[in-house]
């Protein structure tokens, strides 16, 4: 017997079953096609300003930084601001997301580069997919509109949220996770990002910046 | 099995641990977890109804194994990735040598994975002359110190500040020798401008699995550096090696266990990096691996199924029950003599290695209950722990003189009449010989307890005796 | 919970003494007696030995089950099953009905048993209504939470509540008190050195909470925490619970010497 037929034969084994067994497979499929949500906390919930507002506190309580504007016009000029008063280089990295693209970042002083990063990069943007009110979690996709590359290997992360992207809680990406990609799929990968990198492994004390981003600036784009 | 296991000399381990004066400074950061716990417990006010809830997916999922199996390994080679069975430690190392082998690999960065501990794979890796490169900043402390992990989650959890900065002047020879590491940031720096150079340069990178998900074919990861994710970004090939137990149905029940992990690890409410990973890059994608694979590991997890002992399945390796641990506040993760320690490894330790190597950590426990108050997936660890002093029993693997000495007393505890009576004989005669001084410092039979510790004596009669004498029995 | 349901005064308390008490502190289950009877119940004590716990927890299984089927006929005619223990009771209230898993008739006597066991403070404060008792003790206690009384049965605030209305009393915070102090049965002697690596511990807390008594309800800890305190020469004493809300405060504290002649 191949390992798997083995391993399945082990299982089935010990759990005292066949695999054929009607009602276990139609336990087995009604739980995948329904994806039952279990306990959802309330932190996450309430009105959108309520939402939003969470977000923003959550976000900031595990140490990312947020601003917040009223256009993603404003977003550029948000980021040069943050570099300049953190004494940071002028440059930034952005994947191929239009809604990134079409800033006016020539109205700053940046110097811009686009694609992923190869480690040498200081500072990256990206856009949100959505955000996470209950813990103050950036939900980041994989592809070339924002590398997943970028979400790690610079020092300084700036991740662009649109009001409209921000949910009460995970349950609610996944939702627009299925609408956007379809059942049962996934693009490679979803980054959940809570907060700028950390280790505690020295003495258990808390230190950013491990090997993804020492910084997270968060900047939240229009009102609710 | 291929870690050899000092499981059988935990006496001695445990020696050994009391007296490492250097261990037990760095030990007492482990008790940061318990404030830290109930501080993140306390502000969710669906903690326990989470608990619940995580219990019963689990449960749900492992009653379902073989058929969510199945589904798993469809929606992984939908998405364009590859599943690879192993029955045990030989076969899913062969599987990874080969994977190396087949591209040439000269370099694998890793995150963290108890599982690739358990399997021993770093060694298998330098004896086949490829680097194995440890990127958790814990995990790469104690690979360059030639250790094993002392703890789940917190692999470095014995080592002090001073020893990483003595141990980092020796390693990294390339750098000046005056350079200035006494600060905790420093170290970090150091170790993150090394180690970045080494996911540039792997060949493969490989980690290991919180959940896999049936319903979409993704590989879950948590960290807080963001190392697994680099390891799993940069690299040609990404390799998951997970256990048969990491399966869970859907994201969304994901979502419920990953609100009681991380709130039980570490206190946060969640970690930073919870990572999906679905199959290999896509078309126009710029980034991310080339080839995904995922070793499936069974080593003893398809046998405990259905048995005593298949509650420890439910168990998502959040280290709760041994931050909560008298036992391994005491001694640390290393006494435990393999690779899992605390209350978790003295259940898990026994049915994955055997009872007769394993046997001595279910009996080390005084059953203070806290680790069961604590853990997320509401494992009876001491009942299970218990199951382990029962098969040793029947198996006449409990030393002889705990036997007999058991023997002895329950032959009596079955005769109260007979008890009732030797008893306060005993203990009248014990009186008089202790009352002056009130307690014993020594007495025949009762050295284990006599060595360390007074021992009060009686005072007099038995309670049962003087009642009688008062009032006239009863019955 | 005030007063239970069916049950008429007076209440027929079965004492389950327990075998530390009975063999080495009798002065315990007289306090347990006293305290009960205060609070309108008739005790009884019926021939018993032990609970059975260190076989259980030896892993033998056959000689618990035999122990555990005396202890329920013996205590048949008692409404309630009282132990001045929270580990005796959570033996009792927790554990023997998971011993008879394969015997479904006996797995329902003890079932039924079970539900009639109690910790004696828990069972004064939860099922008596009691709020106050009469008695005095001049000092500053710690009060140490034993493990399976907390864990197993929620005995917490009961005797914290009892105590506080002990006049003379001082109650004193003492950290990590909820922290097993090493004991375990049998594992105090099977893992010495581990079991004292433990204790030490405890003693050094006990000691930094500036408490000259320190007050647990469970005899094993005691005598664990007692022998290592005096061990190490500290001034401590060591009493349990019950004896301090009888108002038996004077007499010899755990291990100390007899005051009097032998009874
Ligand atoms: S046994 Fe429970 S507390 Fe321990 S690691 Fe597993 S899930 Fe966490």
């Amino acid at each position: 017997m191949s390992a798997r037929d083995d391993i399945l034969a082990l299982v089935r084994a010990s759990l005292h079953v066949s695999g054929a067994e009607a009602p276990r497979r139609a336990a087995v499929a009604s739980r995948l096609a329904e994806a039952p949500v279990g306990v959802v906390p309330q932190r996450g919930q309430g009105t959108r300003s309520q939402i939003l507002a969470t977000f923003k506190a959550e976000a900031e309580r595990v140490r990312a930084t947020v601003a917040e504007v009223a256009s993603a016009a404003d977003a550029p000029a948000e980021i040069a601001r943050f570099l300049r008063e953190n004494n940071l280089p002028a440059t930034l990295r952005h994947g191929s997301d239009p809604r990134l693209a079409s800033l006016p970042w020539s109205a700053t002083a940046l110097e811009i580069s686009h694609g992923p990063s190869d480690g040498d990069d200081v500072n990256a943007v990206s856009a949100a997919f959505a955000a996470i009110a209950e813990t103050g979690t950036l939900a980041l996709v994989s592809g070339s509109d924002n590398p997943t590359t970028l979400n790690f290997l610079p020092e300084n992360h700036f991740v662009l949220v649109f009001a409209e992207d921000v949910v009460g809680d995970m349950e609610s990406v996944v939702a627009r996770l299925k609408a956007t990609y379809g059942q049962g799929a996934m693009p490679r990968a979803v980054n959940f990002v809570t907060g700028p990198s950390r280790s505690a492994d020295i003495e258990q004390t808390i230190l950013l910046g491990a090997h993804g981003p020492r910084r997270l600036h968060i900047v939240v784009v229009g009102q609710p | 099995m291929s870690l050899a296991a000092t499981t059988p000399h935990f006496k001695d381990n445990v020696h050994e641990a009391l007296t490492d004066a250097r261990l037990q400074r760095a030990l007492p950061h482990a008790r940061n977890f318990i404030a830290t716990r109930a501080a993140a417990a306390a502000r969710l006010p669906e903690f326990e109804a989470l608990r619940d809830s995580a219990r019963a997916i689990k449960d749900h999922t492992l009653a379902h194994l073989d058929l969510y199996l199945e589904t798993y390994e469809r929606k992984v080679t939908q998405s364009g990735g590859h599943v690879h069975w192993a029955r045990d430690t030989g076969e899913a190392l062969a599987v990874i040598l080969d994977l190396c082998k087949a591209r040439g690999a000269k370099s694998v960065a890793k995150g963290k994975s108890m599982v690739s501990e358990e399997i021993g794979l770093n060694a298998a890796l330098e004896g086949a002359g490829i680097a194995a490169v440890e990127t958790d900043l814990g995990e790469y402390i104690i690979q360059l110190r030639g250790e094993a992990p002392s703890h789940i989650i917190a692999p470095a959890i014995h080592v002090t500040r001073d020893d990483v900065e003595a141990d980092f002047r020796r390693f990294h020879r390339e750098l000046p020798a005056d350079r200035d590491l006494t600060q905790p940031e420093q170290l970090l720096a150091e170790a993150r401008a090394i180690l970045r150079d080494k996911f540039l340069s792997a060949d493969i990178g490989l980690t290991g699995a919180n959940f896999l998900i049936a319903e979409t074919g993704t590989s879950i990861i948590v960290t807080n550096e963001g190392n697994g994710d680099l390891a799993q970004t940069l690299p040609k090939v990404h390799v998951v090696l997970a256990s048969l137990d990491k399966l869970v149905p859907t994201l969304n029940d994901a979502a419920q266990l990953l609100r009681v992990l991380a709130r039980s690890a570490t206190g946060q409410d969640l970690s930073v990096y919870t990572t999906l990973s679905t199959g290999p890059r896509r078309p126009g994608d710029p980034d991310g691996p080339e080839e995904y694979h995922v070793v499936l590991l069974d080593n003893g997890r398809s046998a405990m199924l259905g048995g005593q002992f298949a509650d420890m399945l439910r168990c998502i390796r959040c280290g709760a029950c041994m931050n909560h641990c008298p036992v391994y506040h005491a001694v640390g993760g290393h006494a435990y003599g393999w690779v899992y320690p605390g209350p978790m490894g003295a259940v898990l330790t026994p049915s994955l290695i055997g009872v007769e190597q394993g046997g001595q950590l279910p009996n080390a426990s005084t059953f203070c209950g806290r680790c069961e108050a604590v853990c997320p997936m509401r494992i009876p660890l001491p009942n299970l722990m218990r199951h382990w002093r029962e098969r040793e029993f029947e198996r006449h693997l409990t030393p002889a003189v705990v036997r007999g000495g058991i023997g002895f007393w329950a032959f009596f505890a079955k005769r109260p009449g007979l008890y009732r009576f030797a008893t306060d004989l005993a203990m009248r005669a014990l009186h008089l010989i202790g009352r002056s001084r009130g307690r014993f410092a020594w007495l025949p039979f009762a050295g284990g307890w006599t060595r360390y510790r007074d021992l009060a004596a009686p005072q007099g009669a038995t309670f049962q005796a003087r009642w009688r004498a008062k009032s006239g029995a009863v019955r | 919970m005030a007063e239970s349901e069916a049950v008429k005064p007076p209440i027929r308390v079965g004492l389950f003494v327990t075998c530390l008490v009975d063999l080495l502190r009798p002065s315990v289950g007289f306090a347990a007696v006293k305290l009960l009877e205060d609070a309108g119940c008739k005790v009884i004590v019926p021939s018993q030995s032990c609970c059975g716990q260190p076989a259980f927890n030896s892993g033998d299984r056959p000689s618990t089950q035999a122990i555990a089927r005396r202890t329920i006929d013996a205590f048949a005619g008692c409404d309630y099953v009282v132990a001045p223990s929270g580990s005796c009771a959570g033996m009792l209230a927790k554990h023997y009905p998971e011993l008879f898993v394969d015997e479904p008739e006996m797995a329902i006597k003890a079932t039924a048993f079970a539900a009639k066991c109690f910790e004696l403070v828990s069972f004064l404060v939860d099922r008596l209504g009691v709020k106050r008792v009469s008695a005095r003790y001049e000092g500053v206690a710690a009060y140490h939470d034993s493990c399976s009384g907390l864990r197993e049965l929620g005995v917490r605030d009961q005797p914290r509540t009892l105590l506080a209305g002990v006049e003379g009393l001082r109650m004193v915070e003492l950290a990590e008190s909820d922290v097993c102090c090493g004991f375990g049965g049998t594992f105090a002697v099977k893992y010495g050195e581990l079991s004292d690596a433990i204790v030490t511990r405890k003693s050094a807390k006990i000691d930094a909470s500036g408490a000259d008594t320190l007050i647990a309800g469970d005899l094993g800890c005691l005598l664990n925490m007692a022998g290592k305190m005096q061990r190490e020469g500290r001034a401590v004493k060591a009493r349990h619970v019950a004896e301090v809300l009888a108002g038996m405060g004077d007499d010899p504290a755990i291990g100390e010497p007899d005051a009097g002649a032998a009874s």
